[in-house]
């Protein structure tokens, strides 16, 4: 187990150097700098900014740069925010995120497997098609639709919620609304089918053969061996959320970390870009290692090498 | 009934056909696709107003008002004719980049599971790796640094799908190669590229099958999210997620430019899922 997590841990490092290389290059590929994209500035101006920023220099000299900074654990000074380095942007722009995230992957992942259970339960009657259609309904309708359908509905017409922004309780209950939706669809979808797989096990058998209640069947005996694609799933999924939904930061305009991965793509500063991306890669491999230790845990005959 | 057909087997291709039709979900979702692809193919030459012409007088009109049927968006563009375009793009990316992804991927995967040894070791480790690559965020760096062409969205969302596909491919292949048929095939002197083009190829149907229904709704919704940050199809050409992210802007004043865009993307997602769902009930009874 140990070494399993050491090896897989050094995976990680040179897979880093890979995203950094890929995106750092693709960034300087891209046409304009981030000091040109509006009103144009004086060529003098726009040299000193240059080499204030050391972007006179060579482009191999300035990845090398860069490269022993992130080492050193210095992401160095937004392009576009002046006086702000990319740590204090991501310090600020992350918690937003990682409190939607958390809290709609929380909230899907109870009403997810509750209504997951029920649906196995009852499959083929109705408490399971009710079940499959809100599965459906998440699938099929995307969070750029459910998004300003809720702000046209409760935040226009009913005037129940704040239509966008930050700071009050208020303002996460849509946002939240919106990330859970999809990730019920998913995770109840996930359970019914393991569910309905292991209620066919032997061992479940033998429970019901001892006499055992229904609920302890499905608590004790079922729920474990069934949950277990939920856990690689929700590894990932949680990588994905807790650094901020594009579209649902954009929408209502919360100033997470996902809002200002595309701000900075647009406005082509390249620093906070690759800050986001190096976090974001990180986190995604860092939550598949602990989802696969985890698995191992619930799951003995998964033995890890 | 004559002695031919009597005799004739029923292969997996007859089982599952017969599953499938009898799957009435997905009877329904063959229908509901065939309309619309039959709509966004037919539909742009029945209405009457074009996709990109700016009706001055009706910027906003409410459905049914002036002949048109749908209403009009900000700058007065018929919304019926926009929405055929804006489906006919989607329905066309979901399906060229699906098809980049399935070229790759099958072609990958298979040559990984047949050759085996270390150069599957080695062709899966770079999966592995890609996998853990944020992809929504190097599209974007794509489409940044490349320009918004049509033609670099297929490539850039086809690029990254066809991760999956390799992996079931392999998956196959790796069990498949033990097989006699194949067996048979390197005795009789073919070489490695024909056993897996002419016989390895043709029997990883099934799977990659369900796995192409299931990826189309994905592209679709991967195209409309692009779009709806403002990085996707360009103007005046549109897709069903540019419509839906127009329709958000505008919809206090006109609720019509979002609900019915937003109707036809969750009917054409509806439309994929279910048959994906009914071919994998229908390839792979065992679940059921």
């Amino acid at each position: 187990m140990l070494r399993f997590v050491i090896r897989r841990l050094l995976v990680i490092i040179p897979t880093l150097f890979l995203v950094i290389t890929l995106s750092f290059f693709m960034m300087r590929a891209a046409p304009g700098t981030p000091f040109q994209t509006g009103r144009k500035l004086p060529a003098a101006i726009e040299q000193n900014v240059m080499r204030r920023f050391g972007m006179d220099r060579p482009l191999g000299v300035q990845y090398l740069n860069y490269l022993v900074g992130v080492v050193h654990g210095d992401f160095g000074p937004s392009l576009k925010y002046r006086d702000k380095t990319v740590a204090q942007i991501i310090a600020e722009g992350f918690p937003k995120s990682l409190i939607l995230g958390l809290t709609s992957l929380g909230l899907a992942t109870i009403i997810g497997v509750g209504l997951g259970v029920v649906a196995a339960l009852w499959q083929n009657r109705s408490p399971d098609y009710i079940v499959i259609f809100i599965a459906v309904l998440g699938v099929c309708v995307p969070t750029f639709v459910t998004a300003p359908l809720l702000v046209l509905v409760l935040g226009s017409k009913l005037g129940l919620l704040p239509l966008a922004g930050w700071g009050q309780p208020q303002n996460l209950v849509m946002p939240i609304m919106v990330l859970t939706l999809p990730q019920i669809a998913i995770i109840s979808r996930l359970t019914r089918a393991g569910m309905i797989e292991t209620l066919r096990s032997n061992f479940v058998r033998t429970a019901r053969a001892k006499g055992l209640s229904a609920g302890r069947i499905v608590v004790r005996h079922t729920l474990p061996a069934a949950l277990l694609p939920l856990v690689s799933y929700l590894g990932p999924a949680c990588a994905g959320l807790i650094t901020g939904s594009l579209v649902v930061e954009q929408i209502f305009n919360i100033p997470g970390l996902g809002r200002y991965f595309v701000v900075s793509a647009l406005q082509r500063d390249y620093t906070v870009v690759m800050g986001v991306v190096i976090l974001y890669s990180a986190l995604v491999m860092l939550m598949n290692l602990v989802a696969d230790v985890l698995y191992a845990a619930l799951d003995p005959r998964v033995v890890l090498t | 009934m004559s002695v031919a057909t009597a005799r004739a087997g029923r292969s997996l291709w007859d089982d599952a056909r017969r599953r499938l039709f009898k799957n009435r979900a997905a009877v329904a979702s063959l229908w509901l696709l065939t309309l619309l692809v039959l709509t966004s193919l037919i539909g742009p030459l029945l209405c009457p107003f074009p996709f990109d012409l700016l009706n001055k007088d009706d910027v906003l009109v409410a459905p049914l008002v002036h002949g048109h049927v749908l209403g009009t968006d900000a700058i007065g563009r018929d919304l019926l004719a926009r929405i055929f375009i804006g489906l006919r793009v989607s329905l066309a990316v979901g399906v060229v980049a699906t098809l980049v992804s399935l070229v790759i991927g099958v072609a990958y995967g298979a040559t990984a599971g047949y050759l085996g040894g270390w150069i599957d070791d080695l062709m899966m480790r770079i999966v592995d790796i890609l996998y853990s690559l944020p992809f929504i965020f190097f599209v974007i760096l794509l489409m940044v640094t490349f320009g918004k062409s049509l033609f670099l969205l297929f490539v850039a969302i086809g690029a990254v799908e066809w991760l999956t596909m390799a992996r079931i491919v392999r998956g196959q292949t790796l069990s498949l190669k033990e097989k006699e048929f194949i067996e048979a095939a390197r005795a009789a002197g073919l070489s490695a590229p024909a056993i897996v083009l002419r016989h390895i190829a043709p029997n990883l149907m099934g799977p990659v099958v369900v796995y192409v229904t299931l990826t189309i709704p994905g592209v679709i919704l991967a195209e409309s999210f692009l779009s709806f940050l403002g990085l996707g199809v360009q103007e005046p050409l549109t897709s069903l997620g540019t419509l839906v992210s127009e329709g958000a802007r505008d919809m206090e004043l006109a609720p019509w430019t979002l609900i019915f865009p937003a109707l036809v993307m969750a009917l054409t997602l509806l439309g994929f899922n279910f048959i994906g769902d009914g071919l994998r009930d229908a390839l792979d009874p065992k679940d059921r």
